[in-house]
């Protein structure tokens, strides 16, 4: 799975940097590097429902840095195969 | 309204070409353009410019094939438009009629090679002997003598320009840094760049409304010191108007351009900057021994277009700056798979008239990825800045010079050419101030300096680390063949190094 975080200004300015961070540790955290591929992109077009993430075609919304392992857990992790 | 967009009316007929030639391409462009634009924008019947109106036509005719890619057979992006040129006289120093013959002669004895005698109780000037050093004109109290010296040829620091049997300036492409200096500097504006505005038109429609591929806008720092009707906020709207898909600051670029530099720095102790081109091929054209000192390191530009296309491959990037140099840039090994095509300023301004997007009355859009350091390229030592800093950092010192102008570019290179500099760093910018007064600004003046230090404080970012993060996230690489150097911009904290000793 490709877990796309956006860091175009607006999610940017929200802690797209963060989120990435906290991503990073998730995955190490859960083992699960080979399967989700992290990655970021500019401008996801939901620009006021930042930081915005997809997770594959899912769009994971207003994610940061203290709500990142509960979205991790609970949306990302069971849409991985 | 034009008024207050530019500095010179020079630019605001290069501007009026670019709106109707804009407007034309929206409507399908034919040949008719080259008749119907000249006449349109000056309608006649009595000339306001020139001798005669059909001369101010003719002359428009070029402007509009210079804003349409200029001479495909010449490689400069600068051209002499040559019926424009007014053929300014060169008589070099001139005694004026303000001479009062004055008895203390101070111009003669100030004269270093002799070549002022007093006739008849007056000045003159033996032409053989003048080296037109200009010393005379300072000496005399009354100000009684001046150096006429052709604008163009005043301001082309690289020795570019002469003059030739008909007394036309003429560019020597052998020496042209393609600085723009005289682009800006010549009051009748026969020096003009060529603007690939038409590229840029394709590459947005092509995109068909980025269904086929995302267009995204990488604009330059200076832009602070630009569009002083509208905040930049505004701006981004407007160019999302014109149909860019997102718009990102070049000063991201500069954040890795930084990053890579002092690590680079770091391992070859002795550094001149890469990322004015201009002031690179100024060292590569006048100091043939110092090539060797000039960073590998990519510039600003490319860098984040590196960083763009390795994460949206399909991605096609358009960078807006105020720079005639970054218009050879991007055609460069090196550039041009991370570049498709480059913008002016005063090219911005022109398509969002032609589109009739007010950016004044838009909405906000954010614009924040760079830090503090990458804003801050945008004038002169800016850059020296951030290397002194990331120097510090990394646990070296490092000696950094900023060189404002081609000018000071000389002064500092023959004394390192000599082996007589205390630096070790050598931040190059052809333009004066930097950026902020590229040739192709809107505006250029005194307060775009302190402008440029208050955007840099409004950055989200203090320091480069995430801009590098992201960096080495993208997959993206510094240098395309993984040659040397590649270390910094993809470790994601530059690792300190034992700096190198001075050669």
């Amino acid at each position: 799975m490709t877990l796309s975080v956006c860091v175009g200004s607006s999610c940017h300015l929200k802690g797209s940097y963060d989120v990435i961070e906290a991503f990073k540790a998730l995955i190490e955290k859960h083992g699960v590097g080979d399967k989700i591929e992290l990655k970021a992109c500019f401008c996801l077009g939901r620009c006021s429902e930042g930081v915005s993430v997809k997770a594959d075609n899912e769009y994971i919304l207003n994610v940061n840095a203290s709500n990142a392992e509960e979205k991790f857990i609970g949306e990302i992790l069971p849409l991985v195969k | 309204m034009e008024n207050r967009l530019f500095d010179t009316a020079v630019q605001e007929l290069k501007y009026k070409v670019l709106v109707e030639l804009i407007r034309a391409y929206d409507k399908g462009l034919d040949n008719n353009i080259y008749h119907e634009i000249p006449i349109k924008i000056m309608p006649g019947p009595k000339a306001s410019l020139r001798c005669c109106v059909y001369k101010e036509r003719a002359i428009l005719q070029e402007r509009l094939k210079l804003a349409m890619g200029g001479d495909k057979t010449n490689p400069n992006v600068v051209e002499v438009i040559d019926i424009a040129c007014d053929e300014c006289p060169v008589d070099g120093i001139f005694v004026t009629p303000a001479c009062r013959g004055c008895i203390s002669h101070r111009c003669a004895e100030v004269c270093p090679r002799g070549a002022i005698s007093i006739v008849d109780k007056r000045s003159v000037v033996d032409k053989s002997k003048c080296i037109e050093c200009g010393k005379c004109t300072e000496a005399c109290p009354y100000n009684a003598i001046i150096l006429q010296k052709r604008p163009c040829v005043r301001s082309c620091k690289a020795g570019a320009i002469k003059v030739d049997e008909d007394k036309k300036a003429v560019i020597d492409n052998d020496k042209c840094v393609g600085c723009g200096a005289c682009v800006y500097q010549c009051p009748f504006g026969a020096i003009s760049d060529k603007s690939y505005v038409l590229d840029a038109l394709d590459i947005i429609k092509n995109s068909d409304g980025n269904k086929n591929y995302k267009v995204y806008a990488l604009i330059a720092p200076a832009i602070v010191a630009q569009f002083n009707y509208a905040r930049i906020e505004q701006i981004v709207t407007g160019m999302h108007k014109l149909g860019f898909h997102q718009v990102i600051e070049t000063a991201l670029g500069a954040d890795l351009t930084l990053a890579h530099e002092a690590e680079e720095l770091a391992e070859r102790g002795t550094l001149t900057s890469s990322c004015c081109p201009s002031f690179v091929k100024y060292v590569e054209k006048n100091f043939p021994d110092l090539v060797k000192y000039i960073s590998s390191t990519p510039s600003p530009m490319v860098m984040a277009g590196k960083l763009i296309k390795a994460l949206d491959p399909t991605g096609k990037v358009i960078f807006v700056g105020p720079c005639t140099s970054k218009k050879f840039e991007y055609k460069q090994e090196g550039a041009k798979d991370y570049i498709d095509c480059v913008l002016s300023f005063e090219e911005l301004q022109a398509f969002l008239d032609a589109r009739d997007v007010d950016v004044s009355t838009l909405e906000d859009t954010v614009l924040d990825n760079a830090s503090y350091y990458g804003r801050i390229f945008a004038r002169s030592g800016g850059l020296t800045e951030g290397v002194a800093k990331m120097a510090k950092d990394m646990g070296f010192d490092a000696k950094p010079v900023a060189m404002s102008g081609l000018e000071e570019c000389r002064k500092q290179l023959l004394m390192l050419k000599v082996g007589k500099s205390p630096f070790n760093f050598f931040e190059g910018m052809a333009c004066e101030g930097g950026c902020v007064n590229g040739a192709l600004c809107l505006h250029h003046g005194p307060k775009s300096l302190t402008d440029v230090n208050k955007y840099g404080e409004l950055a989200r970012e203090k320091s480069v680390e995430n801009s590098v993060k992201l960096f080495k996230l993208s997959g993206a690489k510094a240098h395309d063949d993984g040659a040397a150097g590649e270390a910094a911009a993809t470790s994601d904290k530059p690792a300190a190094k034992k700096p190198t000793k001075k050669k």
